[in-house]
Protein backbone atom coordinates (compact mmCIF):
# COMPACT_ATOMS: atom_id res chain seq x y z
CA UNK A 1 0.00 0.00 0.00
CA UNK A 2 3.11 2.54 1.17
CA UNK A 3 4.44 1.48 -1.78
CA UNK A 4 1.94 2.24 -4.01
CA UNK A 5 1.75 5.85 -2.95
CA UNK A 6 5.26 6.23 -2.97
CA UNK A 7 5.23 5.67 -6.63
CA UNK A 8 1.80 7.05 -7.16
CA UNK A 9 4.20 10.19 -5.49
CA UNK A 10 6.93 9.98 -7.48
CA UNK A 11 4.83 9.54 -11.05
CA UNK A 12 3.35 12.82 -9.92
CA UNK A 13 7.01 14.18 -9.24
CA UNK A 14 7.51 15.86 -11.98
CA UNK A 15 10.89 17.83 -10.26
CA UNK A 16 12.48 14.02 -9.51
CA UNK A 17 12.25 12.94 -13.53
CA UNK A 18 14.36 16.43 -14.14
CA UNK A 19 16.48 15.74 -10.86
CA UNK A 20 20.05 14.76 -11.67
CA UNK A 21 20.65 11.32 -10.74
CA UNK A 22 23.40 11.80 -8.55
CA UNK A 23 21.46 14.46 -6.23
CA UNK A 24 18.37 12.36 -5.85
CA UNK A 25 19.61 8.81 -5.55
CA UNK A 26 21.21 9.15 -1.86
CA UNK A 27 18.39 11.32 -0.33
CA UNK A 28 15.79 8.51 -1.75
CA UNK A 29 13.46 8.13 1.69
CA UNK A 30 10.67 5.73 2.18
CA UNK A 31 7.81 8.13 1.46
CA UNK A 32 4.75 8.91 3.62
CA UNK A 33 1.67 6.87 3.29
CA UNK A 34 -1.38 8.28 2.26
CA UNK A 35 -0.97 10.31 -0.81
CA UNK A 36 -3.48 8.78 -2.81
CA UNK A 37 -6.42 9.00 -0.26
CA UNK A 38 -5.43 12.74 0.71
CA UNK A 39 -5.30 13.84 -2.88
CA UNK A 40 -8.67 11.99 -3.70
CA UNK A 41 -10.86 13.28 -0.62
CA UNK A 42 -9.30 16.61 -1.65
CA UNK A 43 -10.14 16.66 -5.28
CA UNK A 44 -13.65 14.88 -4.97
CA UNK A 45 -14.99 17.14 -2.39
CA UNK A 46 -13.51 20.31 -4.23
CA UNK A 47 -15.40 19.16 -6.94
CA UNK A 48 -18.24 18.82 -5.46
CA UNK A 49 -18.48 21.70 -3.38
CA UNK A 50 -17.24 23.75 -5.55
CA UNK A 51 -16.32 23.29 -9.04
CA UNK A 52 -19.32 21.52 -10.30
CA UNK A 53 -21.57 23.68 -8.97
CA UNK A 54 -20.07 27.14 -9.99
CA UNK A 55 -19.58 25.13 -14.00
CA UNK A 56 -23.46 24.87 -13.83
CA UNK A 57 -23.75 29.24 -13.72
CA UNK A 58 -21.29 29.29 -15.96
CA UNK A 59 -22.84 26.30 -18.40
CA UNK A 60 -26.29 28.19 -17.77
CA UNK A 61 -25.06 31.34 -19.36
CA UNK A 62 -23.51 30.02 -22.44
CA UNK A 63 -27.27 28.59 -23.06
CA UNK A 64 -28.53 31.83 -23.10
CA UNK A 65 -26.86 32.85 -26.40
CA UNK A 66 -24.87 36.27 -27.37
CA UNK A 67 -28.02 38.65 -27.55
CA UNK A 68 -30.23 37.02 -24.67
CA UNK A 69 -26.93 37.65 -22.33
CA UNK A 70 -26.06 40.93 -23.43
CA UNK A 71 -29.69 41.84 -22.73
CA UNK A 72 -29.43 40.96 -19.27
CA UNK A 73 -26.55 42.38 -18.13
CA UNK A 74 -26.08 45.75 -19.93
CA UNK A 75 -29.69 46.30 -18.91
CA UNK A 76 -29.87 50.38 -17.66
CA UNK A 77 -31.28 49.05 -13.83
CA UNK A 78 -28.28 46.51 -14.04
CA UNK A 79 -25.73 49.03 -15.68
CA UNK A 80 -26.37 51.40 -12.70
CA UNK A 81 -25.87 48.61 -10.33
CA UNK A 82 -22.11 48.42 -11.72
CA UNK A 83 -21.93 51.55 -11.23
CA UNK A 84 -22.97 51.43 -7.65
CA UNK A 85 -21.39 48.72 -6.39
CA UNK A 86 -18.19 49.16 -8.07
CA UNK A 87 -17.82 52.88 -6.60
CA UNK A 88 -18.75 52.80 -3.93
CA UNK A 89 -16.60 49.40 -3.03
CA UNK A 90 -13.40 51.25 -4.82
CA UNK A 91 -14.34 54.31 -2.55
CA UNK A 92 -14.78 51.97 0.62
CA UNK A 93 -11.00 50.40 0.04
CA UNK A 94 -9.52 53.71 -0.82
CA UNK A 95 -10.94 55.15 2.69
CA UNK A 96 -9.74 51.66 4.48
CA UNK A 97 -6.34 52.08 2.21
CA UNK A 98 -6.01 55.32 4.45
CA UNK A 99 -7.19 54.31 7.45
CA UNK A 100 -6.33 51.18 7.92
CA UNK A 101 -2.22 51.97 7.72
CA UNK A 102 -3.08 54.38 10.11
CA UNK A 103 -4.74 51.87 12.61
CA UNK A 104 -1.48 49.14 11.73
CA UNK A 105 0.78 51.61 12.56
CA UNK A 106 -0.40 53.55 15.22
CA UNK A 107 -0.87 49.63 16.68
CA UNK A 108 2.46 48.36 16.07
CA UNK A 109 4.27 52.05 17.04
CA UNK A 110 2.30 53.57 19.74
CA UNK A 111 1.81 51.84 23.53
CA UNK A 112 -1.26 53.42 24.94
CA UNK A 113 -4.19 51.05 27.36
CA UNK A 114 -6.37 48.94 25.54
CA UNK A 115 -4.10 48.58 22.76
CA UNK A 116 -4.21 44.21 22.92
CA UNK A 117 -8.24 44.61 22.92
CA UNK A 118 -8.07 46.78 19.95
CA UNK A 119 -6.27 44.72 17.91
CA UNK A 120 -8.35 42.13 18.76
CA UNK A 121 -11.19 43.86 17.94
CA UNK A 122 -10.11 44.91 14.18
CA UNK A 123 -11.40 41.61 13.44
CA UNK A 124 -14.56 42.17 14.24
CA UNK A 125 -15.83 42.59 11.04
CA UNK A 126 -14.89 39.32 10.06
CA UNK A 127 -16.39 37.81 13.17
CA UNK A 128 -20.13 39.58 13.10
CA UNK A 129 -22.81 38.03 10.97
CA UNK A 130 -23.19 40.70 8.15
CA UNK A 131 -26.78 40.50 8.75
CA UNK A 132 -25.99 41.67 12.38
CA UNK A 133 -23.52 44.49 11.11
CA UNK A 134 -26.10 45.26 8.46
CA UNK A 135 -29.30 46.21 10.96
CA UNK A 136 -26.55 47.84 13.61
CA UNK A 137 -25.48 50.09 10.41
CA UNK A 138 -28.89 51.14 9.36
CA UNK A 139 -29.96 51.64 13.01
CA UNK A 140 -27.41 54.06 13.69
CA UNK A 141 -27.46 56.01 10.08
CA UNK A 142 -31.11 55.82 10.59
CA UNK A 143 -32.58 59.63 10.18
CA UNK A 144 -33.39 59.16 14.24
CA UNK A 145 -30.42 57.42 14.57
CA UNK A 146 -27.05 57.89 17.38
CA UNK A 147 -25.30 59.14 14.10
CA UNK A 148 -28.07 60.23 11.84
CA UNK A 149 -29.52 62.61 14.29
CA UNK A 150 -26.35 64.59 14.37
CA UNK A 151 -25.88 64.36 10.62
CA UNK A 152 -29.32 65.13 9.53
CA UNK A 153 -28.79 68.53 10.06
CA UNK A 154 -26.18 69.13 8.00
CA UNK A 155 -28.03 67.80 5.64
CA UNK A 156 -25.74 64.81 5.30
CA UNK A 157 -28.16 61.43 4.48
CA UNK A 158 -26.23 58.14 5.06
CA UNK A 159 -28.95 55.52 5.25
CA UNK A 160 -31.05 54.80 2.15
CA UNK A 161 -28.81 56.00 -0.03
CA UNK A 162 -25.52 55.29 -2.16
CA UNK A 163 -23.91 56.83 1.08
CA UNK A 164 -25.15 53.97 3.46
CA UNK A 165 -23.80 50.97 0.63
CA UNK A 166 -20.22 53.17 1.53
CA UNK A 167 -20.46 52.95 5.21
CA UNK A 168 -21.70 49.16 5.68
CA UNK A 169 -18.68 48.67 2.44
CA UNK A 170 -16.34 50.14 4.86
CA UNK A 171 -16.96 48.15 7.75
CA UNK A 172 -16.79 44.90 5.50
CA UNK A 173 -12.94 45.75 4.17
CA UNK A 174 -11.51 47.13 7.51
CA UNK A 175 -9.61 43.89 8.81
CA UNK A 176 -7.37 43.74 5.35
CA UNK A 177 -5.48 46.75 4.76
CA UNK A 178 -4.23 46.74 8.79
CA UNK A 179 -4.11 42.71 8.77
CA UNK A 180 -1.83 42.76 5.96
CA UNK A 181 0.47 46.22 6.70
CA UNK A 182 0.62 45.36 10.27
CA UNK A 183 3.07 42.49 9.90
CA UNK A 184 5.25 44.51 7.69
CA UNK A 185 5.91 47.43 9.54
CA UNK A 186 6.55 45.24 12.34
CA UNK A 187 9.43 43.79 10.84
CA UNK A 188 10.45 47.48 9.45
CA UNK A 189 14.22 48.42 11.43
CA UNK A 190 13.86 51.16 13.00
CA UNK A 191 16.99 52.62 12.78
CA UNK A 192 16.13 52.85 9.03
CA UNK A 193 13.60 55.90 10.37
CA UNK A 194 16.56 57.23 12.48
CA UNK A 195 19.09 57.10 10.20
CA UNK A 196 16.93 58.68 7.71
CA UNK A 197 15.93 61.43 10.59
CA UNK A 198 19.65 61.50 11.46
CA UNK A 199 20.66 62.88 8.00
CA UNK A 200 17.95 65.91 7.94
CA UNK A 201 14.92 64.10 6.56
CA UNK A 202 11.26 65.29 8.63
CA UNK A 203 8.67 63.02 9.66
CA UNK A 204 6.92 63.82 6.50
CA UNK A 205 9.85 62.95 4.43
CA UNK A 206 11.01 59.72 6.36
CA UNK A 207 7.05 58.53 5.81
CA UNK A 208 7.14 59.11 1.98
CA UNK A 209 10.79 58.02 1.14
CA UNK A 210 11.40 55.56 3.70
CA UNK A 211 8.09 53.65 5.37
CA UNK A 212 5.73 54.03 2.18
CA UNK A 213 7.80 52.47 -0.24
CA UNK A 214 8.15 49.21 2.12
CA UNK A 215 4.45 49.08 2.99
CA UNK A 216 3.41 49.49 -0.40
CA UNK A 217 2.80 46.10 -1.78
CA UNK A 218 0.95 45.11 1.47
CA UNK A 219 -1.00 48.41 1.39
CA UNK A 220 -2.20 46.93 -2.10
CA UNK A 221 -2.32 43.53 -1.56
CA UNK A 222 -4.88 44.73 1.21
CA UNK A 223 -7.00 47.03 -0.74
CA UNK A 224 -7.22 44.72 -3.94
CA UNK A 225 -8.69 42.54 -0.83
CA UNK A 226 -11.01 44.99 1.10
CA UNK A 227 -12.21 45.93 -2.46
CA UNK A 228 -13.17 42.09 -4.01
CA UNK A 229 -14.95 41.50 -0.67
CA UNK A 230 -17.29 45.18 -0.81
CA UNK A 231 -18.14 43.93 -4.55
CA UNK A 232 -20.10 40.33 -3.87
CA UNK A 233 -21.14 41.91 0.03
CA UNK A 234 -24.84 41.28 0.44
CA UNK A 235 -25.86 41.20 4.11
CA UNK A 236 -24.57 44.03 6.01
CA UNK A 237 -25.41 46.09 2.63
CA UNK A 238 -29.02 45.54 2.04
CA UNK A 239 -30.77 47.14 4.96
CA UNK A 240 -28.65 50.16 5.25
CA UNK A 241 -28.24 50.92 1.52
CA UNK A 242 -32.61 51.65 0.42
CA UNK A 243 -32.63 49.27 -2.44
CA UNK A 244 -33.92 51.59 -4.78
CA UNK A 245 -33.72 50.29 -8.38
CA UNK A 246 -31.12 53.02 -10.25
CA UNK A 247 -30.22 54.42 -7.43
CA UNK A 248 -29.13 52.27 -3.86
CA UNK A 249 -29.40 49.10 -5.28
CA UNK A 250 -26.13 47.08 -5.72
CA UNK A 251 -25.77 43.77 -8.10
CA UNK A 252 -25.84 40.90 -5.44
CA UNK A 253 -29.42 42.72 -5.06
CA UNK A 254 -30.03 42.44 -8.46
CA UNK A 255 -29.84 38.95 -8.29
CA UNK A 256 -31.33 37.83 -5.72
CA UNK A 257 -34.40 40.06 -7.26
CA UNK A 258 -34.03 38.03 -10.56
CA UNK A 259 -34.11 34.84 -8.64
CA UNK A 260 -37.22 35.97 -6.60
CA UNK A 261 -38.86 36.30 -10.53
CA UNK A 262 -37.64 33.29 -11.83
CA UNK A 263 -35.59 34.93 -14.05
CA UNK A 264 -32.71 31.97 -13.47
CA UNK A 265 -31.18 33.08 -16.93
CA UNK A 266 -30.79 36.52 -15.98
CA UNK A 267 -29.67 36.14 -12.62
CA UNK A 268 -27.31 33.77 -14.12
CA UNK A 269 -25.78 36.17 -16.62
CA UNK A 270 -25.65 38.97 -13.97
CA UNK A 271 -23.69 36.52 -11.82
CA UNK A 272 -21.32 35.43 -14.44
CA UNK A 273 -20.44 39.21 -15.16
CA UNK A 274 -19.44 38.83 -11.36
CA UNK A 275 -17.44 35.76 -11.37
CA UNK A 276 -15.18 37.47 -13.81
CA UNK A 277 -14.44 40.12 -12.15
CA UNK A 278 -13.76 38.19 -9.07
CA UNK A 279 -11.94 35.68 -10.71
CA UNK A 280 -9.77 38.84 -12.47
CA UNK A 281 -8.87 39.92 -8.89
CA UNK A 282 -8.18 36.62 -7.13
CA UNK A 283 -5.42 36.58 -9.81
CA UNK A 284 -4.37 40.00 -9.04
CA UNK A 285 -4.50 39.43 -5.37
CA UNK A 286 -2.16 36.18 -5.73
CA UNK A 287 0.44 37.94 -7.80
CA UNK A 288 0.11 40.78 -5.28
CA UNK A 289 1.16 38.53 -2.57
CA UNK A 290 4.02 37.37 -4.33
CA UNK A 291 5.32 40.62 -5.04
CA UNK A 292 4.78 41.30 -1.21
CA UNK A 293 7.10 38.05 -0.12
CA UNK A 294 9.28 39.05 -2.60
CA UNK A 295 9.39 42.52 -1.67
CA UNK A 296 9.61 41.28 2.14
CA UNK A 297 12.39 38.53 1.60
CA UNK A 298 14.68 41.72 -0.10
CA UNK A 299 14.25 43.82 3.21
CA UNK A 300 15.50 40.63 5.65
CA UNK B 1 6.71 68.38 21.48
CA UNK B 2 5.25 68.03 18.08
CA UNK B 3 6.10 64.82 17.55
CA UNK B 4 4.50 63.83 21.27
CA UNK B 5 1.48 65.81 19.60
CA UNK B 6 1.48 63.96 16.69
CA UNK B 7 1.42 60.68 18.19
CA UNK B 8 -1.95 61.81 20.48
CA UNK B 9 -3.39 62.91 16.85
CA UNK B 10 -2.12 59.94 15.26
CA UNK B 11 -4.02 57.69 17.92
CA UNK B 12 -7.04 59.60 18.52
CA UNK B 13 -7.66 59.63 14.44
CA UNK B 14 -7.87 55.68 14.75
CA UNK B 15 -9.75 55.44 17.60
CA UNK B 16 -12.16 57.63 16.62
CA UNK B 17 -12.20 55.94 13.53
CA UNK B 18 -12.52 52.43 14.61
CA UNK B 19 -15.02 53.97 16.97
CA UNK B 20 -17.75 54.75 15.00
CA UNK B 21 -17.23 51.21 12.54
CA UNK B 22 -16.59 48.78 15.52
CA UNK B 23 -17.04 50.11 18.99
CA UNK B 24 -20.51 52.29 18.33
CA UNK B 25 -22.27 49.44 15.94
CA UNK B 26 -21.60 46.82 18.45
CA UNK B 27 -22.73 48.69 21.64
CA UNK B 28 -25.74 49.74 19.78
CA UNK B 29 -26.70 45.86 19.33
CA UNK B 30 -26.74 44.92 22.62
CA UNK B 31 -28.72 48.18 23.82
CA UNK B 32 -31.04 47.87 20.82
CA UNK B 33 -31.19 44.49 22.01
CA UNK B 34 -32.36 45.43 25.72
CA UNK B 35 -34.54 48.52 25.08
CA UNK B 36 -37.64 47.06 26.03
CA UNK B 37 -36.15 45.31 29.07
CA UNK B 38 -34.72 42.16 30.23
CA UNK B 39 -37.77 40.22 30.07
CA UNK B 40 -38.72 41.04 26.53
CA UNK B 41 -35.12 40.35 25.48
CA UNK B 42 -35.58 36.60 26.81
CA UNK B 43 -38.86 36.68 25.36
CA UNK B 44 -37.30 37.38 22.05
CA UNK B 45 -34.32 34.84 21.98
CA UNK B 46 -36.38 32.42 23.74
CA UNK B 47 -39.52 32.39 21.23
CA UNK B 48 -40.11 28.94 19.39
CA UNK B 49 -39.22 30.61 15.92
CA UNK B 50 -35.96 31.91 17.43
CA UNK B 51 -35.50 28.40 19.13
CA UNK B 52 -35.80 26.70 16.01
CA UNK B 53 -33.56 29.21 14.23
CA UNK B 54 -30.37 28.61 16.94
CA UNK B 55 -31.11 24.66 16.65
CA UNK B 56 -31.09 25.19 12.39
CA UNK B 57 -28.00 27.49 12.76
CA UNK B 58 -25.90 24.95 15.41
CA UNK B 59 -27.28 21.78 13.22
CA UNK B 60 -25.68 23.31 10.14
CA UNK B 61 -22.52 24.06 11.82
CA UNK B 62 -22.31 21.00 13.34
CA UNK B 63 -22.18 19.69 9.98
CA UNK B 64 -20.24 22.04 7.80
CA UNK B 65 -17.49 22.35 9.98
CA UNK B 66 -16.11 18.76 10.78
CA UNK B 67 -17.11 18.38 6.66
CA UNK B 68 -14.14 21.40 6.20
CA UNK B 69 -12.10 20.20 8.92
CA UNK B 70 -11.60 16.68 7.24
CA UNK B 71 -11.06 18.10 3.66
CA UNK B 72 -8.42 20.80 5.24
CA UNK B 73 -6.82 17.84 6.48
CA UNK B 74 -6.85 15.70 3.28
CA UNK B 75 -5.98 18.45 1.39
CA UNK B 76 -2.97 19.90 3.80
CA UNK B 77 -1.36 16.18 4.02
CA UNK B 78 -1.43 16.04 0.37
CA UNK B 79 0.04 19.85 -0.88
CA UNK B 80 2.25 19.87 2.23
CA UNK B 81 3.66 16.60 2.33
CA UNK B 82 4.15 15.50 -1.25
CA UNK B 83 5.42 16.92 -4.46
CA UNK B 84 2.63 16.90 -7.37
CA UNK B 85 2.20 19.28 -10.76
CA UNK B 86 -0.80 21.53 -10.72
CA UNK B 87 -0.53 21.76 -7.11
CA UNK B 88 -0.64 25.57 -7.20
CA UNK B 89 -3.45 26.30 -9.34
CA UNK B 90 -5.25 23.60 -6.61
CA UNK B 91 -4.35 25.67 -3.71
CA UNK B 92 -5.63 28.69 -5.75
CA UNK B 93 -8.70 26.81 -6.48
CA UNK B 94 -9.31 25.77 -2.34
CA UNK B 95 -9.12 29.72 -1.58
CA UNK B 96 -11.75 30.47 -4.53
CA UNK B 97 -14.70 30.17 -2.55
CA UNK B 98 -13.60 33.14 -0.44
CA UNK B 99 -13.84 35.63 -3.79
CA UNK B 100 -17.40 34.60 -4.94
CA UNK B 101 -20.26 36.84 -3.38
CA UNK B 102 -22.04 34.98 -1.01
CA UNK B 103 -25.30 35.62 -3.45
CA UNK B 104 -23.77 33.81 -6.24
CA UNK B 105 -22.80 31.14 -3.90
CA UNK B 106 -26.27 30.45 -3.17
CA UNK B 107 -27.29 31.28 -6.61
CA UNK B 108 -25.56 27.99 -8.13
CA UNK B 109 -26.71 25.24 -5.98
CA UNK B 110 -30.17 26.90 -7.38
CA UNK B 111 -28.85 26.08 -10.87
CA UNK B 112 -28.24 22.16 -9.52
CA UNK B 113 -30.67 21.54 -7.25
CA UNK B 114 -33.66 23.91 -7.69
CA UNK B 115 -36.54 22.94 -9.71
CA UNK B 116 -35.15 24.09 -13.07
CA UNK B 117 -31.60 22.97 -12.54
CA UNK B 118 -29.66 19.87 -13.32
CA UNK B 119 -31.30 17.63 -10.71
CA UNK B 120 -34.17 19.55 -9.77
CA UNK B 121 -36.47 17.00 -12.01
CA UNK B 122 -35.13 13.89 -10.81
CA UNK B 123 -34.86 15.25 -6.52
CA UNK B 124 -38.87 15.67 -7.32
CA UNK B 125 -39.34 12.43 -8.68
CA UNK B 126 -37.27 11.00 -5.83
CA UNK B 127 -39.83 13.24 -3.19
CA UNK B 128 -36.06 14.78 -2.19
CA UNK B 129 -35.92 18.50 -1.82
CA UNK B 130 -32.73 20.46 -1.25
CA UNK B 131 -32.98 24.19 -2.31
CA UNK B 132 -35.27 25.30 0.04
CA UNK B 133 -34.54 22.71 2.39
CA UNK B 134 -31.93 22.09 4.79
CA UNK B 135 -29.44 20.53 2.67
CA UNK B 136 -29.28 23.27 0.76
CA UNK B 137 -28.62 25.22 3.67
CA UNK B 138 -25.92 23.31 4.62
CA UNK B 139 -24.23 22.75 1.08
CA UNK B 140 -24.20 26.62 0.97
CA UNK B 141 -22.70 27.54 4.11
CA UNK B 142 -19.87 24.55 3.01
CA UNK B 143 -19.28 26.34 0.31
CA UNK B 144 -18.75 29.67 1.86
CA UNK B 145 -16.43 28.60 5.15
CA UNK B 146 -14.78 25.77 2.43
CA UNK B 147 -11.67 27.18 2.29
CA UNK B 148 -10.80 28.42 6.35
CA UNK B 149 -9.06 25.13 8.16
CA UNK B 150 -7.31 24.39 4.98
CA UNK B 151 -5.88 27.49 4.23
CA UNK B 152 -4.43 27.79 8.33
CA UNK B 153 -3.07 23.96 7.69
CA UNK B 154 -1.57 23.98 4.40
CA UNK B 155 1.02 27.16 5.34
CA UNK B 156 1.66 25.52 8.74
CA UNK B 157 2.25 21.87 7.68
CA UNK B 158 4.48 23.02 4.64
CA UNK B 159 6.46 24.89 7.36
CA UNK B 160 6.55 22.09 9.85
CA UNK B 161 8.23 19.65 6.60
CA UNK B 162 7.99 15.86 6.24
CA UNK B 163 11.57 14.92 8.79
CA UNK B 164 9.12 14.03 11.95
CA UNK B 165 6.77 11.75 9.53
CA UNK B 166 9.76 10.08 7.99
CA UNK B 167 11.12 9.25 11.23
CA UNK B 168 8.29 7.64 12.77
CA UNK B 169 7.27 6.06 9.19
CA UNK B 170 11.30 4.59 9.43
CA UNK B 171 10.84 3.37 13.11
CA UNK B 172 7.35 1.49 11.76
CA UNK B 173 4.83 3.55 12.31
CA UNK B 174 2.40 3.40 10.26
CA UNK B 175 -0.11 5.90 8.36
CA UNK B 176 -3.07 6.93 10.78
CA UNK B 177 -0.47 6.51 13.83
CA UNK B 178 2.31 8.55 12.11
CA UNK B 179 -0.61 11.06 11.83
CA UNK B 180 -2.51 11.09 15.04
CA UNK B 181 0.71 10.92 17.19
CA UNK B 182 3.06 13.74 15.08
CA UNK B 183 1.32 15.38 12.32
CA UNK B 184 -2.13 16.37 14.19
CA UNK B 185 -0.41 17.11 18.05
CA UNK B 186 1.70 19.31 16.05
CA UNK B 187 -0.58 21.47 14.13
CA UNK B 188 -3.47 21.24 16.47
CA UNK B 189 -3.57 25.39 17.51
CA UNK B 190 -3.64 25.82 13.91
CA UNK B 191 -6.45 23.47 13.81
CA UNK B 192 -8.18 25.10 16.49
CA UNK B 193 -7.87 28.47 14.82
CA UNK B 194 -9.55 27.41 11.32
CA UNK B 195 -12.55 25.82 12.97
CA UNK B 196 -13.21 28.78 14.99
CA UNK B 197 -13.22 31.12 12.02
CA UNK B 198 -15.26 28.37 10.09
CA UNK B 199 -17.58 28.11 12.68
CA UNK B 200 -18.07 31.73 12.95
CA UNK B 201 -18.73 32.34 9.55
CA UNK B 202 -21.00 29.04 9.62
CA UNK B 203 -23.41 30.60 12.13
CA UNK B 204 -23.18 33.80 10.90
CA UNK B 205 -23.45 32.98 7.03
CA UNK B 206 -26.61 35.08 5.57
CA UNK B 207 -26.04 36.04 1.67
CA UNK B 208 -25.88 32.48 0.85
CA UNK B 209 -28.25 30.88 2.77
CA UNK B 210 -30.94 33.78 2.50
CA UNK B 211 -30.89 32.77 -1.22
CA UNK B 212 -31.70 28.98 -0.73
CA UNK B 213 -33.43 29.35 2.29
CA UNK B 214 -37.01 30.35 1.60
CA UNK B 215 -37.23 31.82 4.83
CA UNK B 216 -39.73 29.15 5.89
CA UNK B 217 -40.22 29.60 9.34
CA UNK B 218 -39.56 27.15 11.54
CA UNK B 219 -38.39 25.41 8.88
CA UNK B 220 -35.40 26.70 7.00
CA UNK B 221 -35.29 29.79 9.05
CA UNK B 222 -31.23 29.64 10.78
CA UNK B 223 -30.90 32.92 13.05
CA UNK B 224 -29.25 35.24 11.05
CA UNK B 225 -32.19 35.06 8.66
CA UNK B 226 -34.63 35.06 11.50
CA UNK B 227 -33.09 38.90 12.70
CA UNK B 228 -33.88 39.88 8.95
CA UNK B 229 -37.53 38.58 9.00
CA UNK B 230 -38.16 40.57 12.75
CA UNK B 231 -36.05 43.49 11.38
CA UNK B 232 -38.56 44.12 8.12
CA UNK B 233 -41.36 43.44 10.26
CA UNK B 234 -39.92 46.34 12.52
CA UNK B 235 -40.07 43.83 15.35
CA UNK B 236 -36.72 46.06 16.11
CA UNK B 237 -35.83 45.26 20.00
CA UNK B 238 -36.69 41.29 18.88
CA UNK B 239 -34.40 41.87 15.75
CA UNK B 240 -31.52 43.26 17.65
CA UNK B 241 -31.98 40.56 20.89
CA UNK B 242 -31.46 37.84 18.71
CA UNK B 243 -28.55 39.85 16.79
CA UNK B 244 -27.33 40.80 20.28
CA UNK B 245 -26.87 36.63 20.78
CA UNK B 246 -25.03 36.53 17.19
CA UNK B 247 -22.63 39.27 18.43
CA UNK B 248 -21.54 37.57 21.82
CA UNK B 249 -20.75 34.79 19.28
CA UNK B 250 -18.75 37.09 17.27
CA UNK B 251 -17.45 38.58 20.55
CA UNK B 252 -16.60 34.88 21.91
CA UNK B 253 -14.83 33.97 18.46
CA UNK B 254 -12.15 37.20 18.89
CA UNK B 255 -11.47 36.17 22.25
CA UNK B 256 -11.04 31.91 21.17
CA UNK B 257 -8.69 32.99 18.26
CA UNK B 258 -7.12 35.99 20.46
CA UNK B 259 -5.81 33.19 23.00
CA UNK B 260 -5.58 30.95 20.03
CA UNK B 261 -2.68 33.19 18.29
CA UNK B 262 -0.61 33.25 21.46
CA UNK B 263 -0.45 29.68 22.01
CA UNK B 264 0.57 29.41 18.18
CA UNK B 265 2.87 31.86 18.95
CA UNK B 266 4.12 30.05 22.08
CA UNK B 267 4.40 26.42 19.99
CA UNK B 268 5.99 28.13 17.25
CA UNK B 269 3.21 27.41 15.13
CA UNK B 270 3.01 30.92 13.52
Amino acid sequence: MADRDFLVARAFDADAAARPASRAAPRRRPALPGFGLSLGITLVYLSLVVLIPLSAAFIKTTSLGWPAFWAAVSAPRVVASYRLTFGASLAAALVNAVFGLLVAWVLVRYRFPGRRLVDAMVDLPFALPTAVAGIALAGLFAPNGWFGTRLDPLGIKVAFTPLGVFVALTFIGLPFVVRTVQPVLEELPRELEDAAATLGAGPLAVFRRVIFPVVLPALITGFTLAFARAIGEYGSVIFIAGNMPMVSEITPLIIITKLEQYDYAGATAVATVMLVVSFVLLLAINALQAWTRKRQGAQA
Amino acid sequence: MSSRFARFALIGLALAFLAVFLFVPLAFVLVEGLKKGVVAYLAAVSSPDAMDAILLTLLTAAIAVPANVVFGIAAAWAIAKFRFPGKSVLVTLIDLPFSVSPVIAGLIYVLVFGMQGWLGPWLADHDLKVIFAVPGIVLATMFVTFPFVARELIPLMQAQGIEQEEAATVLGAGGWQTFFRITLPNVKWGLLYGVILCNARAMGEFGAVSVVSGHIRGATNTLPLHVEILYNEYQFAAAFACASLLALLALVTLGLKFAVERRMVQHGEH
